[in-house]
């Protein structure tokens, strides 16, 4: 979801040489430390391409050792078709080019049978390509903006549809809301997203005037004009909340700010999508209870698998104050799903498990079953959180079963008529209208 | 009192009215049956619980809901027992009152979600109104101009009676305005009346009292129209001082990150990416310090960042001699070198941190004299943002003073403006060179412990400053501290003002593009330095 482009814009506007240089030194500190060891024939190997420096390193490094902690779990119980799964750590170092040359090395080189990785859209974007030339799997574990289904690609985190209109319509019925702060970070999840809401707020009869929507630049610190900016829009009599897809660093500040200003979750609530326990445990989070966030899995959730998972992970990790979030349990549910896949077919062959993962059900940590669905996004059911004084969220609401991810959402002009469907179609973007494969995205 | 009055006259006739009937005795009372609810862990069962307690009229309605809203409720599902942590650690049973060893294990706190938090806000509203303590008594007073409730006209207008202290007197007549004007049956002159109260109160909140009032009688609605856009207008001109405000606020914090670089760059000019990494060691410094504090010295808390202070200072200005004496002193006079040389160590840094403490964020509080806010006028200006603001301007004056009067900053000044006289006059200028360096790193290092406030304590601290800091110090003209100070307030006032009417993406688009215009006018920024010192 995160791109870095400040980072980068800003580097250009500084002289062309250290522009030049920027790309060499960052080669350098990114070849990975992990070379593979060589392996003997009778390992699987799962490729992992998850930043372990740069910027996305405070919320990747987690899903790597998510990954190697589930390939642990799986070899005590024998591996996959009696061979031992093999880890092979790659460090992309949150530079969008290098993810697509990681995964390129990951698939010629070290001829993984599958990849887990990418955070941000934009690193998912650059290695498509890669996936599709070079026919292997990606496993992608974080809720994105939707409009897109790859053969190549499985999304296991949320689509809009599976998380943010589910918390709008929380909002316009639990609270009454009738004016809406869409704010977010200045990129394409945020951007699609706002597109998406804002549709779906004026199908509501919300009106123009109602709807407040402000961007951010990436790592934006000094939130007081836009906080003021959200209690000056709050003040005209009609209840109002803030759907915020402000991403990653920028949260800290933005929460700190309305706590100081005093804008309290009873006036204001802020219902966010990228903010999970990992984003909280830097804050101090007793001004902040009572805001909301939207996600298909909370730590605080307490069924048995959960809090097995949850105890097995901080043994693991040796932490015993480490924290599970939500793109964790896409991981959890995306390896299960695969180990299943490659067991039905006895094959690690990409053709026959991409054939064999639609339909394919695994159990999630919340206590339901989720399904593969045949436009390569699964069922999840959706939870709204209220954040408690221990940084962990409080369920106030989850809808009644398991939402069908939406590769297309059903909102905008462009998508509506468009369905993925890789089982009978054999087609991503398939026009139900005119009953031909392409269309937008094609 | 005198609603509780009533209904304890009520509670003693029912009382008469069931031993006349010869009742059974020990039937739970209603009372009991209201708290009982709390320990249903439903939302609604809560809310009917809170409606039925508040109205009871019972001594312990108020301390149990006050309770409920700090979460020192709790309920045991099994027994249906509800009992209070006081605020004074002991332990009583909700609907005895009597004290109670321990809570049990398997009783946890009751929940609530934001609509019952508004609820439970509007009971103690009504609550305590007539409470002993000022403070309780306004915020009371203020939490029924929110909520308006009908049926509280007779006890505020009691209160309002009663009351002495004027700041309250004028909070209740409000809320007793608010609760007016939505009253269907007022008559229109009260209602006039009220729309003159809410009108002098003149805030946002008045703001939406007044805009959210509904079908009103046309000569009402007429008065509330005109009191919306007089306050409108007003609002709008403090939202000018509010932006100036802001915007000193924002040039405070890049004049903070600058001013390091404004001796490093500078004055020596190195051009030193690693800055922001010195501000980032600053920032964890500050983090270690909290931690030692919160396991060994919990009570020495709100006096951290004091001794935060020298310590990033002196952390960061050793690893600054120390990359002097180690890199940078070899590198003098090749600046394309340099430049390339502490970037990669910036990068070297950063990792190192992330191997250190890891790559999440991590915690740093906020002192209690640095959280919250005050009102001024119609802004709202956070104590954290006011204490930076003296910080930066302590600091600037503290080194200016530093620089000017005593012998390292006369030595300083020498070496810097000729480098072959100052050594022939007896300055070891390379042990200058050293103490420069770490000069500025340190201040790098105290500029880190003020941003671990208001930011992000992680290892990319740095790389979001570095940018605006030889941003502000270009712009100010290198080698002159009054220039960069000059600069970092003009690039947040303007920055500010841009804001609203750009977006914060536009508006840092446009305050680059000026920079770049302005730097094609006058290259050497707003004080050029004059003189020899130029050429050297």
């Amino acid at each position: 979801m995160l791109t870095q482009l400040t980072h980068g814009i800003a580097t250009m506007t500084r002289r062309r040489a250290l522009a030049a240089t920027a790309g060499l030194v960052l080669g350098l500190a990114a070849s990975s430390p992990f070379a593979p060891a060589q392996a003997a024939d009778d390992t699987i190997k799962v490729g992992i391409l998850h930043s372990l420096s740069g910027t996305m390193a405070i919320s990747e490094t987690t899903l790597k050792d998510t990954i190697l902690f589930l390939i642990d779990e799986q070899n005590k119980k024998g591996g996959v078709l009696g061979k031992k799964l093999e880890p092979v750590v790659v460090d992309p170092a949150s530079n969008w080019p290098l993810f697509a040359e990681k995964a390129r090395e990951l698939i010629t080189k070290d001829k993984v049978a599958v990849v887990f990785g990418c955070w941000t859209s934009v690193s998912r974007k650059s290695v498509l390509p890669v996936f599709k030339e070079l026919n292997n799997i990606l496993f992608y574990p974080v809720q994105y903006e939707g409009e897109e289904s790859e053969r190549n690609v499985f999304y296991t985190g949320a689509a809009p549809n599976q998380q943010a209109i589910p918390a709008v319509d929380y909002l316009m019925k639990e609270e009454k809301v009738k004016r809406w702060v869409l704010a977010g970070t200045d990129y394409v999840y945020p951007r699609t997203t706002n597109k998406i809401l804002e549709a779906y707020l004026k199908s509501k009869g919300v009106a123009q005037d109602d709807i407040m929507i402000n961007y951010t630049p990436f790592g934006h610190s000094d939130w007081q004009t836009i906080v003021a900016d959200i209690k000056k829009f709050g003040s005209a009599g009609k209840k109002t909340a803030v759907v915020s897809t402000i991403n990653g660093d920028a949260n800290v500040p933005f929460y700190k700010e309305l706590g100081n200003q005093g804008i309290k979750a009873t006036d204001i609530p802020v219902v966010a999508f990228s903010v999970g326990e990992e984003e909280l445990a830097g804050i101090d989070t007793k001004p902040l209870l009572g805001h909301l966030a939207a996600w298909n899995y909370f730590e605080s959730i307490k069924i048995p698998a959960n809090e097995k998972f949850i105890k097995e992970w901080q043994a693991y990790t040796k932490n015993p104050k480490r924290v599970t979030n939500d793109p964790m349990e896409a991981h959890y549910i995306g390896f299960n799903m695969w180990v299943k896949a490659v067991e039905k077919v006895k094959s690690t062959d990409p053709d026959k498990v991409i054939d064999a993962l639609p339909g394919i059900e695994a159990p999630n940590l919340t206590g339901g079953t989720s399904k593969m669905l045949p436009n390569h996004h699964i069922t999840k059911p959706v939870f709204i959180g209220e954040i408690k004084g221990n940084g962990q969220f409080d369920v106030v609401w989850k809808t009644p079963g398991l939402v069908a991810g939406d590769a297309w959402s059903k909102e905008l002009e462009g998508s509506k008529d468009l369905i993925g469907d890789w089982v009978g179609k054999k087609c991503g973007n398939y026009n139900t209208k005119t009953n031909k494969c392409g269309g937008q995205g094609s | 009192m005198f609603a509780n009055c009533i209904d304890r006259f009520r509670a003693l006739c029912l009382s008469i009215l069931l031993l006349s009937c010869l009742a059974v005795p020990a039937l739970a009372s209603p009372f009991e049956d209201s708290v009982a609810k709390f320990a249903n862990d439903e939302f609604s069962d809560t809310e009917a619980a809170i409606g039925e307690v508040a109205a009871s009229g019972n001594a312990l309605a108020s301390p149990i809901i006050s309770a409920l809203q700090d979460g020192r409720l709790s309920a045991d599902p099994d027994s249906k027992k509800v009992f209070v942590t006081q605020t004074d650690g002991k332990i009583v049973d909700a609907t005895t009152g009597a004290a109670v060893d321990k809570v049990p294990d398997n009783a946890a706190a009751v929940r609530l979600n934001n609509r019952l938090r508004r609820t439970v806000e509007a009971a103690l509203g009504g609550l305590t109104l007539l409470s002993p303590d000022p403070a309780k008594r306004l915020a009371a007073a203020q939490s029924v101009f929110k909520s308006h409730e009908e049926n509280l006209l007779p006890t505020v207008e009691g209160a309002l009676a009663k009351e002495s202290v004027k700041p309250i007197k004028q909070a209740f007549a409000e809320a007793r305005a608010a609760i007016i004007l939505f009253k269907s049956d007022a008559s229109d002159s009260d209602k006039l009346d009220a729309v003159a109260v809410v009108k002098a109160r003149g805030d946002q909140e008045a703001l939406a009292l007044l805009t959210g009032l509904g079908d009103q009688p046309p000569l009402v609605a007429k008065a509330a129209a005109s009191a919306v856009s007089s306050i409108q207008s007003n609002l709008a001109m403090w939202s000018m001082v509010q932006n100036a405000w802001y915007g000193l606020s924002l040039g405070s914090v890049l004049l903070l990150a600058a001013i390091g670089l404004a001796i490093t760059f500078g004055v020596m000019g190195v051009i030193n990416m690693a800055h922001g990494e010195m501000v980032m060691l600053g920032a964890y410094t500050t983090f270690v310090v909290q931690e030692v504090i919160r396991t060994r010295y919990p009570t020495l808390f709100d006096y951290s960042l004091l001794i935060a202070v020298p310590l990033a200072f002196l952390v960061a200005g050793f690893i600054g001699v120390l990359i002097e004496r180690t890199i940078i002193r070899f590198l003098y006079g090749r600046p394309l070198e340099t430049l390339l040389a502490t970037w990669g160590l910036s990068l070297v840094l950063q990792q190192a941190v992330r191997t250190a403490f890891g790559p999440t964020n991590r915690e740093v509080g906020n002192p209690s004299w640095m959280s919250g806010a005050f009102e001024l006028g119609q802004i709202t200006i956070t104590y954290n943002r006011l204490w930076i603001l003296c910080f930066t301007l302590a600091v600037f004056a503290i080194l200016l003073a530093m620089l000017r009067y005593t012998a390292l900053g006369l030595e300083m000044r020498a070496v810097t403006q000729n480098r072959r006289m100052a050594a022939s006059m007896g300055i070891a200028t390379s042990r200058v060179d050293a103490l420069t360096f770490g000069l500025g790193s340190g201040i790098a290092g105290i500029a880190g412990v003020a941003l671990s406030q208001i930011d992000n304590v992680s290892p990319n601290l740095g790389q979001s400053y570095i940018i605006d800091s030889f941003m502000v110090v270009v712009f100010g003209g290198v080698g002159n501290l009054w220039g960069t100070l000059v600069g970092a307030f003009t690039l947040g006032i303007a920055n500010k003002f841009l804001e609203p009417v750009a977006g914060a993406v536009l508006g840092k688009i446009a305050i680059l593009v000026l920079i770049i215009l302005f730097i094609q006018k006058r290259p050497r920024g707003l004080f050029a330095l004059k003189g020899r010192a130029v050429e050297a």
